[in-house]
């Protein structure tokens, strides 16, 4: 398979009230056609501004350092409308809450049809007929008569369809899925999670699906990275990390879920909060919620460092990391 | 996007509103202090000659059929006759306010000419220096009186360069619109100053929603995104500001009219509330109520027309 997309060193930082500071710092990561990848870590872990950083959808006086090379062209530094011709064609991206994703006050069919607009030759009935498909594909019964609606008049679910209707439009290659299912009940989760794996085998489309769910990861990622406090701690395949955690933090996160086969056991949790964007150390950011901590951990920042082929991870005490949770648990 | 349910339903509710106003128009006269008749007739009056009157007026009648009888009037479109000039309120009222309208109406489309580029311009630039000068500009121009503003119009474009008369309304459409130019703007500029700022921080709301974001995600040309997406919402609330602000313009008017000598019903109301001419300030009072209902029914369908979800 080809590589449809490498990322390294990409750093990127955002204007807060106390300066310019680095929210994702040096993440690398690849990806090839029609692979997806997992992006996960807690709140203001850099997961949501690395997507961002791929597309540069980010605040006015965003900083973007490194590099992202699409099928071999560098985007870090192309022009706006450069990278405009490539957004929704070739990378598109959904978003976490589709009720404020979607314009309130645009019907679904223009919010569809405008993308098309863009993207294709279609004449307008060809674009409303494409539109009809598209919200068929998604799953949208009697598309026809949906399209002159408005967000509001759709359910949680249906919004959700149709702004991965409205993504896919252009036929993209790479989808980049912000936390799609983060906001819908639970069956609902589980029914866009089909559509986004049944979407992806028809379409050959390449998926990074960025979440907190590492349920969610397992069932739609075949790879995954696991961010925190802007950098990726580890990364391999799903099967790789969920089997033999070789990060400390990726060891906490897994054992925070909850095993539905035992009763009634206590939940675990992660003791301590992330750092915030101002006080990043000089050595590994866990290290002060870190159970396996030594004074190394302090001053020194582990690389991101390969274990295993595929497998990689950001931690000085990597190699003897099954063995000490074994000796902890 | 409107509907026409949506329509008939708001025109229905205008029928309270105007029936209020009535009641209301009807009572403000009544609870006045002084006697419409002793003042119509002047100090020397007997009070057999009051008596008379107001026997003439049909004021000895009880409160509700007076009450009556004014509504069944005012309902058939006559407003009564004018004590100081002795004509129908109506024939008054309608003379005076083309004038009023207008510049009305002018002073609205100046305040959005003004309010609409310019938030766009500082939101765009927010915290550089175009946003700084412009809403510092509108700082002042908010913080100073209407009068004031009108004066320093009329002194520097009328009175210095000559560009503009110094009052009056002229004879012809165009003249109307020429002369009318100063005292719109004065109006405009405090109105401007208020949308301006409240379209300001919609747009800047609206930059960094997330339907913004995903309009750019599709990779959508950015005017596209700024005018689509972004103006349409952000132009929601000013609306109903814009709205709400219809009355307070049409107060400024009476103001404004006074400074620039133009005959409108402003400055009719002011003539009449001096003359004690209460037949014309009751009718007057009525039609300018009626006419910022119907500004607000306007309001909500255009609000309606811009936001699907009002009109459900």
């Amino acid at each position: 398979m080809s590589t449809l997309l490498s990322v390294s060193g990409l750093t990127t930082r955002l204007l807060t009230p106390a300066g310019l500071l680095a929210a994702v710092e040096d993440v690398d990561f690849t990806l090839d056609e029609r692979d997806s990848l997992g992006l996960v870590g807690e709140s203001g872990s850099g997961k949501s501004v690395t997507m961002r950083s791929l597309l540069r959808l980010l605040p006015q006086r965003a900083e973007v350092e490194g590099s992202v090379r699409w099928r071999g062209r560098e985007l870090v530094g192309l022009p706006e409308n450069a990278l405009r011709a490539l957004r929704g064609r070739e990378i598109a991206m959904i978003f976490q809450e589709p009720m404020s994703a979607l314009n309130p006050v645009l019907r679904i069919g223009l919010q569809i049809e405008e993308s098309l607009k863009v993207h294709t030759d279609l004449d307008r009935a060809g674009r409303r007929a494409r539109a009809v498909e598209l919200l068929a594909l998604t799953g949208i019964p009697t598309p026809e008569r949906r399209l002159d609606d408005f967000p509001h008049q759709f359910s949680g679910g249906m919004r959700q369809r149709a702004m991965i209707a409205i993504a896919l439009a252009a036929s993209p290659a790479l989808l980049l899925a912000d936390e799609p299912t983060t906001a819908l009940d639970v069956t609902i989760q589980d029914q866009i999670l089909h559509l986004l794996a049944r979407l992806r085998r028809e379409m050959g489309m390449a998926m990074i699906l960025v979440t907190h769910d590492l349920a969610v990861v397992a069932e739609s990622c075949e790879r995954v990275a696991v961010m925190y406090a802007g950098r990726i701690v580890e990364r391999g395949t799903v099967r790789q990390v969920f089997a033999a955690p070789r990060h400390p933090y990726t060891l906490g996160l897994l054992r925070s879920v909850p095993d539905g086969d035992r009763p009634r056991q206590k939940l675990r949790s992660i003791e301590g909060t992330p750092p915030g964007l101002g006080n990043r150390t000089r050595g590994c950011a866990f290290q002060p919620r870190c159970g396996f901590a030594t004074a190394q951990c302090a001053t020194d920042r582990p690389p991101l460092a390969d274990i295993a082929p595929g497998h990689a991870a950001a931690c000085w005490q990597a190699g003897r990391l099954t063995d000490l949770s074994r000796e902890a648990a | 996007m409107l509907s026409i349910g949506y329509v008939l339903k708001r025109l229905l509710q205008i029928i309270p509103t105007l029936v209020f106003i009535v009641v209301v128009t009807f009572l403000i006269v009544r609870l006045l202090p002084g006697d419409p008749a002793s003042a119509i007739l002047g100090d020397k009056a007997t009070d057999a000659e009051v008596a008379r009157l107001h026997a003439e007026m049909g004021l000895d009648r009880p409160l509700i059929v007076q009450f009556g009888n004014f509504a069944l009037r005012v309902v058939q479109g006559d407003l009564g006759t004018s004590t100081a000039v002795k004509l129908p309120v109506g024939r008054i009222v309608l003379d005076r306010l083309p004038a009023t309208l207008l510049l009305t109406v002018m002073a609205a489309f100046l305040a959005l000419l003004l309010a609409v580029p310019l938030a766009f311009v500082a939101a765009l630039r927010q915290g550089r220096l175009g946003d700084t000068v412009i809403q510092g500009c509108f700082q002042v121009g908010l913080s100073m009186p209407v009068f004031y503003v009108g004066l320093i119009l009329l002194t520097v474009f009328a009175a210095g360069l000559r560009w503009f008369p110094v009052g009056g309304y002229g004879d012809t459409y165009l003249l109307h619109l020429y002369h009318l130019f100063l005292p719109a703007l004065t109006l405009a500029l405090s109105l401007a100053a208020v949308l301006m700022r409240n379209l300001r921080t919609a747009i800047l709301d609206a930059l960094t929603a997330d339907y913004a974001d995903f309009a750019r995600a599709k990779g959508l040309p950015t005017r596209v995104v700024l005018f689509r997406h972004v103006l349409r919402n952000a132009l929601i609330s000013t609306v109903t500001l814009f709205g709400l602000n219809i009355g307070t313009l049409l107060g400024g008017a009476v103001i404004t009219e006074t400074v620039f000598a133009i005959p409108g019903a402003g400055r009719l109301m002011i003539d009449s509330i001096y003359a004690r001419d209460y037949p014309t300030i009751q009718g007057l009072t009525l039609v300018l109520a009626v006419l910022v209902s119907v500004a607000f029914l306007l309001t909500d369908l255009v609000q309606a027309s811009l936001d699907p979800r009002v009109a459900q």
